[in-house]
């Protein structure tokens, strides 16, 4: 009779444990600004199908620090690179389990395989899962891994050997971009098996904190934490991304306590919100630069001096507050000062109009000349308003009697015609992709770039040689005294004229602590907490 | 009747075509290419560019690329989106109950506020309530959505607080959509509160959505019942000495009705329109924000496809309104 008044007694307190922590569930709110368009991150290319994804779902085999542009072990332990540069030998990680939901149980742990199935996907025309859902693999090619990569091997369960056609140090922190990130391969054969492998990208497997439950198009997804996850379980217990496409609504969701954390605010709200005592206002400078670029095939801007002077007729501090409301910084390099080898020792144009005209006269134009200034249509992270860009630099331009005329075209229509080189000035931007400095100077004013990112059309071999050999070296203070030179290189040819380094604002709620702000634009939800 | 049916169905097939030519012809004049906008600042090589038009079957003549297209929509194929790769009738039907889940309210809102104030305006002609009604009615016509609901949101929900801002139910339910309709799937769950929320959620989108058709309901009422309350007929209603609800409700009102269906039909396609503007403010997963969407990711397909499914929507309704007419008044029957 005892017993059974202890087992009733046990059982209530049981069942009471139990209520008690299902109400204290923590459920975290994320009013995303879009919807995914998958759940492969390989597949596309959008920073709000990587927040949904690659840090969420998925783990890499190298991962960025958590708020930081630093590359850390991920699902490997450790790697070793060859002394000629050009093999990576991954090894590892044991004990990481893959997510169990209810469309997959898996029966084992992560190994090598899935590393060469999430890889391979991408870069073997002929793999089983390489044309589904569409088989374009933009992030992967527009990396030109396709051509970087020579061969994938491995070499046993937990060793996989990655070699490649030419040394390539920004390779590793390219193994931490969401492109890379690793599925498994056995829920992929089960999904071939069962003749459904476009549910692969639809239903997904990872290992990473967050597994997914559903997704309701254009309204919610909804995870929960994974028990199981290698660094120790998320201290949230459920995440919704609540998709919420304008910025005011997102604004007013957060205040009526809708949800938690909200991306891309307004900049008009940004005075409110700092005054609101129930948000939590984060800013950061983003990993992002915009610039001027002078389309240096062009004549007169094939003259260096020509260059210099325009560069010296800007003020970037009226642009820093007429378009950033400042919101941003003034730009002094091509990469931003968040990125290892950032040359503080650079000095920048000052904003001198006598200078300038003296140096125009020294190239031929005493009078100046005509030319135009292509505006973006669009609001991008480096550049809120470029049309008001465009009219500041217009203006300045005028007191050293260059004319210049504005022109716009439709975003795609605007890339394309910049890409061909059909700009004499043009206005654009770069976000970092995955923190090297490479990823900068070589993709937006390599010789190889000519003629697709680099739209100054600039190909200076002194310049060229630096981050060329920057490129095969691996040690990293080496790397960085190339890159420093390069930035000095770089300022004395002036190519661009480097407007603003944005600022990133990331509104709260009061009640979300350790949330950090990722420098690449991601949002990432492990290791955050509400009280 | 028959007659009559295969007369106004005939109409359908022109209206038809010409939609999808339209749709055609102005998403080819839109600047942009799908690609490049694809690539962004990176850019694209022009091997692979080409490459990508091919897989999207973009690289043949305008033409080709025209009678592809009529001929998958003839198969019951509108093709598979750029960006998500999936055949555009599963993602337009995965979104559309919640688009007519909001139209439904809408309509039923603006019919059940829009003809009793169309109704009693035309009754009592002149009174401060028929001003009113006119008055009301004529600021809700000229009222742009976006900015009404913006404003209902920050009045009904961040002030006040009665309302929730956005989407179709709270994050803190989790329940399966079977349907795809809130009220149903919230009223199949078990969770409580759940069918609770979504109707608290269908409120203020509802009340933004139905405020055009029901100006323009309420105006077009009010000015039926006037030419039918002078008619001869009604005039002999009251002779005869039927109540004043009698002669109203039967005898003027249903002969006012007609153009009001009319106008309702017609208010199908205005409240279509509206969704797409509704529904971005008010983060509802319809059609009208996943069209919106797809015009600026130049996804063809989605745009082709959606507006010409709810362009043959907006057709059948037209056409069930036509054929109502032949029942409600047999005159448009004969004559026709």
């Amino acid at each position: 009779m005892k017993w059974r008044k202890f087992l009733s007694i046990a059982g209530f307190a049981a069942l009471f444990c139990m209520l008690a922590v299902s109400v204290q569930a923590k459920t975290f709110v994320y009013c995303s600004e879009g919807s995914p368009e998958g759940f492969t991150p390989a597949l596309y290319t959008s920073g709000t199908t990587f927040d949904a994804t690659a840090k969420t779902i998925y783990d890499q085999l190298a991962m960025f620090e958590r708020g930081g542009t630093k590359v850390l072990p991920g699902l490997a332990t450790s790697w070793d690179v060859s002394a000629d540069g050009k093999v990576y030998t991954f090894h590892l990680r044991k004990g990481v389990d893959f997510h169990t939901t209810k469309y997959f149980t898996p029966t084992r742990q992560f190994n090598a395989d899935d590393v060469l199935f999430s890889f391979n996907r991408q870069f073997d025309k002929n793999h089983p899962y390489h044309k589904i859902s569409g088989g374009s693999y933009e992030y992967f090619s527009g990396m030109s891994m396709g051509t970087l990569i020579k061969s994938i091997e491995k070499k046993d369960d937990y060793t996989v050997v990655f070699t490649l056609n030419k040394p390539e140090s920004p390779f590793i922190a390219n193994m931490a971009m969401a492109f890379a990130s690793i599925h498994s391969a056995e829920y992929a054969d089960n999904m071939m098996k069962a003749g459904t492998p476009e549910e692969f990208d639809q239903k997904p497997i990872g290992t990473g904190p967050f597994q997914f439950v559903s997704y309701q198009k254009d309204s919610a997804i909804r995870y929960k934490a994974f028990d199981k996850y290698w660094q120790g379980r998320a201290k949230i217990d459920k995440l919704v991304f609540s998709i919420t496409p304008d910025a005011s609504v997102r604004y007013a969701k957060l205040k009526a306590g809708e949800c938690h954390l909200m991306p891309y605010p307004n900049p008009a709200d940004i005075a409110a919100m700092k005054k609101d005592p129930n948000i939590n206002l984060m800013e950061k400078e983003g990993l992002n630069v915009g610039y001027l670029a002078f389309n240096t095939k062009k004549v007169p801007f094939t003259k260096v001096k020509v260059r210099q002077a325009l560069s010296m007729a800007i003020n970037k501090q009226a642009i820093i507050d007429a378009v950033f409301q400042g919101a941003g910084k003034i730009a002094k390099n091509p990469i931003p000062p968040t990125i290892w080898s950032y040359n503080d020792k650079v000095k920048d144009y000052p904003y001198d109009i006598a200078k300038a005209k003296k140096l125009l006269a020294e190239a031929g134009y005493p009078n100046g000349f005509e030319t135009d200034i292509w505006a973006m249509p669009v609001q991008r992270p480096y550049n809120p308003n470029a049309r008001r860009m465009a009219e500041v630099i217009q203006e300045d331009w005028s007191k050293v009697g260059v004319k210049a005329k504005i022109i716009s075209y439709e975003w795609g229509e605007y890339l394309k015609r910049s890409m061909n080189g059909e700009h004499s000035t043009v206005l654009l931007g770069w976000t970092g992709d995955n923190g090297d400095p490479d990823n900068f100077l070589a993709v937006l004013l390599g010789c190889d770039a000519v003629g697709s990112s680099n739209r100054a059309e600039w190909c200076y071999k002194p310049f060229d040689d630096l981050i060329m050999k920057a490129k095969q070296v691996s040690d990293i203070k080496e790397r960085t005294k190339l890159y420093e030179k390069a930035q000095v290189i770089f300022k004395e040819q002036a190519p661009w004229v480097t407007i603003a380094h944005s600022i990133v604002f990331e509104p709260m709620s009061k009640k979300v602590v350790g949330y950090k702000i990722d420098p690449f634009g991601q949002h990432i939800f492990y290791g955050v907490d509400l009280k | 009747m028959i007659h009559f049916f295969l007369k106004r169905f005939s109409h359908v097939f022109p209206a038809f075509i010409g939609v999808t030519l339209l749709t055609f012809s102005l998403i080819h004049l839109i600047p942009g290419d799908p690609v490049e906008l694809r690539a962004g600042e990176r850019g694209i090589d022009p091997a692979r560019h080409a490459a990508m038009k091919a897989e999207m079957g973009l690289d043949k003549p305008l033409y080709v690329q025209y009678f592809r297209y009529i001929g998958g929509v003839l198969k019951g194929d509108l093709g598979k989106s750029f960006v998500t790769k999936k055949p555009i009738l599963e993602e337009f039907f995965t979104l559309f109950p919640a688009t007519l889940e909001l139209s439904i309210c809408a309509m039923i809102f603006a019919v059940l506020v829009g003809l009793p104030a169309g109704v009693i305006a035309g009754v009592k002609r002149g009174t401060v309530f028929d001003h009113t009604v006119m008055g009301a009615s004529l600021t809700g016509y000229s009222m742009p959505i976006f900015w009404w609901g913006l404003l209902m949101i920050l009045f009904f929900s961040v002030h006040l607080g009665w309302t929730p801002v956005s989407g179709r139910l709270s994050a803190l339910f989790w329940i399966d959509t079977d349907t795809g309709f809130m009220l149903i799937d919230t009223l199949r769950s078990s969770e409580p509160g759940a069918f609770k929320s979504a109707v608290s959620h269908l409120i203020l989108p509802s009340i933004v959505l139905g405020t055009i058709p029901l100006a323009v309901i309420a105006r077009m009422t009010r000015s039926s019942m006037l030419e039918v309350l002078k008619e001869d007929y009604v005039r002999t209603a009251k002779a005869k000495g039927l109540s004043s609800w009698r002669v109203i409700m039967v005898h003027a009102l249903r002969n006012a009705m007609i153009p009001v269906i009319t106008v309702i039909g017609l208010q199908t396609g205005v409240l279509m329109a509206g969704a797409i503007l509704t529904e971005t403010i008010f983060a509802w997963p319809g059609v009208g924000k996943w069209i919106l969407e797809s015009i600026n990711r130049r996804d063809y397909p989605a745009i082709q496809g959606g507006i010409l499914i709810i362009a043959t929507i907006i057709i059948f309704v037209n056409l069930g309104v036509d054929i109502l007419y032949g029942i409600i008044n047999p005159r448009i029957r004969y004559t026709s």
